[in-house]
């Protein structure tokens, strides 16, 4: 509900003077370059999601200003930050470890933040104890961070970087360091907390379930660059990548369409249903795909390539294989049926996989 | 590795864990290097007159030079503290040109012969020396054959054992945590000075503690920068040495109260580090 509200607002990029984020990251290391543009109105939460390498952490750090810009501009409620040190940003940073003192007891931890910006000792104190309070740890305010559990140690990372009221918070893999069990909890109530959050959130992941549940928008990086972003139900649905395809279980193919059939590469056709021309996207799920070791004869699907098999693995309660041939596509069947057709490495099968079940969208 | 060693057929008697098997060109050392390091003690030991030991002890010689020298060592300690920790932070955290050089410059007094460094602060700070004969006709300063003499002295050998001790721990510590508290709007002191010294503070205690216990003992450079002045220069090792041409069981009774303080040392430095895991 209010998700389609904030992707509204979000789409009127903020220009210079407006409220939010306006950022244009140029990192150069060598070998490595990252140029990513950034934009996002107060409430927004964005997830910057990649593979490990591609450039997410960087840019955190870059708008944290832990990394100098080599270009490009920072900009966050029209002030200008490209040359702001980093204890003078108007930004908290929940770092992927936490990196919680160790010396300091949880409640010192998240006042370090108040007292640093100037607040008196006491002051410091009433606010960090109402931030605790409010995190569910008002009883855990004396401990060390060493006796907290993880779920625990996040929430209080998460209070010391709200503690300065910051006008963009960033979050380094929040979820990374727990384990399954606290994840899905610590998930619920991060995503709780970011929604109450007044100003500009932008977490960096891996994990697409992290990034969908948390996040607004998503900003999709590989190598350095921005590769698609939107709301993380398009994102899913029309992937453009392998990456996110991979991520979001898809088998995606970039072509050419003329009306219904799109031809990728010089090679296989592939039927849709949507009537488009020029470059394309198509994407099925492995559910989608059917396969057979004689060539069917009464199927209704309109695809159908010679296929061999490539690796079989199990994959929740079923079998993926992986198919190479006409068209390299990944299959998804019950143990049963992967049983029955004799599947084993080297295989030769036909895949056919109906028009209705294909996806196409413009590239 | 593991996997190709574990491979690979055992040659010899060793074997981890059992006692058995030692060979005997090892052992053998071994044993010798032992009886080295631990037959002069208990020679010392043997030696010492125990029946007028109380006596020896009770002059007032004795208790000038091991309060002197507990003085000096105290205050060399608190010098190197002061200008030493910044020096190790600076080795450890800043990129600047001719970083290794000055490492090097910094670990020079570790290996250079104590008598060499006398001398060499006598060249500086000496009443002709180069910034001394300055300190001498402006502010009426003289250093040499003082008790600041001294704790100088003891300060030049003993400063290297704490930077290269909290350089160490420095280096091993997480610098992200004062990138953390520099994003809380901290700035880069005050990150210092509220994450990382806390956090470093075993590794300043255990240098500070090697560097005492070194310049408690220190001898070459104390007696050329600073003589041998009962009272005002004469440390526990000078008293020791002059003691031993003339009344050897002195020297004895003198050495044995340095040997305690080295023995209560080593063993506050175990105390810390059992507590510090």
């Amino acid at each position: 509900m209010t998700r389609t509200e904030k992707t509204a607002h979000t789409a009127d990029a903020p220009g210079p003077g407006a409220e939010g984020l306006d950022a244009h990251l140029v990192v150069d290391r060598g070998a490595f370059r990252l140029d990513v543009a950034l934009t996002a109105a107060p409430g927004d939460v964005v997830a910057l999601l990649g593979p490990n390498g591609a450039g997410k952490t960087t840019a955190l750090r870059a708008l944290a200003g832990l990394v100098p810009l080599d270009g490009g501009h920072l900009r966050l409620d029209g002030a200008l930050l490209d040359r702001t040190p980093p204890e003078s940003r108007p930004v908290g940073v929940v770092f992927q470890d936490y990196l919680l003192f160790p010396h300091l007891s949880a409640l010192d931890n998240v006042a370090f933040g108040p007292r640093c910006r100037g607040a008196g000792k006491a002051e410091a104190r009433a606010r960090a104890s109402e931030l605790l309070d409010r995190m569910g740890l008002a009883d855990h305010a004396g401990a060390r961070p060493r006796r907290l559990s993880g779920g625990q140690a996040q929430r209080v990372a998460l209070a010391r970087a709200l503690a300065t009221r910051p006008r963009l918070l960033l979050l380094d893999e929040p979820l990374a360091a727990l384990d399954a069990r606290t994840r899905l909890d610590v998930r619920a109530q991060l995503r709780r907390h970011l929604a109450a959050f007044e100003a500009v959130a932008v977490l960096v992941t891996h994990d697409p379930l992290d990034a969908m549940v948390l996040a607004d928008r998503l900003v999709v990086v590989e190598d350095g660059r921005v590769v698609q972003e939107g709301t993380p139900g398009d994102v899913a649905r029309r992937p453009r990548t392998d990456y996110i395809a991979h991520l979001v279980g898809l088998n995606l193919y970039q072509g050419r369409a003329d009306g219904h059939t799109v031809h990728v590469g010089a090679g296989p056709v592939i039927t849709t249903t949507e009537d488009l021309t020029g470059p394309v996207f198509v994407a099925f799920p492995p559910g989608a795909v059917t396969l057979h070791r004689e060539r069917p004869t009464a199927s209704s699907a309109r695809n159908l390539w010679r296929c061999e098999i490539a690796g079989l693995e199990t994959h929740g309660d079923q079998i993926r294989a992986d198919l190479t041939g006409e068209l390299s596509l990944t299959a998804d069947l019950t143990t049963p049926a992967a049983a029955e057709l004799g599947l084993q490495p080297g295989v030769a099968v036909w895949a056919t996989v109906k028009a209705a079940q294909t996806h196409a969208y413009p590239a | 590795m593991a996997g190709t060693r574990a491979g690979r057929p055992r040659r010899g008697p060793i074997r981890a864990g059992a006692g058995r098997g030692v060979p005997w060109p090892l052992l053998v050392p071994a044993l010798l290097g032992l009886a080295f390091l631990v037959l002069p003690l208990i020679a010392l030991l043997v030696r010492t007159p125990w029946h007028h030991l109380t006596e020896q002890l009770s002059s007032t010689e004795v208790w000038q030079a091991l309060q002197l020298s507990l003085l000096c060592a105290t205050a060399a300690t608190a010098l190197s503290l002061v200008i030493g920790v910044p020096l190790a932070w600076l080795l450890a955290r800043v990129e600047f040109p001719g970083r290794g050089l000055v490492r090097a410059l910094v670990t020079l007094p570790l290996v250079l012969p104590p008598v060499v460094g006398g001398v060499a602060l006598l060249m500086a700070l000496g009443r002709n020396g180069v910034i001394g004969q300055w300190l001498d006709s402006w502010f009426g300063i003289t250093l040499p054959f003082t008790t600041a003499g001294v704790i100088l002295a003891e300060a030049f050998v003993a400063m290297p054992f704490l930077v290269i001790s909290v350089e160490g721990t420095l280096r091993a510590a997480d610098p992200r945590y004062e990138e953390a508290a520099t994003t809380l709007g901290a700035s880069r002191f005050t990150a210092f000075r509220r994450v990382t010294l806390p956090l470093i503070a075993p590794g300043i205690a255990a240098g500070a503690v090697l560097a005492w216990a070194r310049a408690l003992g220190e001898f070459g450079a104390t007696i050329t920068f600073a003589g041998n002045f009962p009272g005002r220069t004469q440390t526990m090792p000078l008293a020791v040495y002059l003691a031993l041409q003339s009344d050897p069981e002195a020297a004895i009774a003198l050495s044995l109260v340095l040997l305690t303080v080295s023995i209560a040392v080593l063993a506050g430095l175990r105390d810390r580090w059992t507590t510090a895991s």
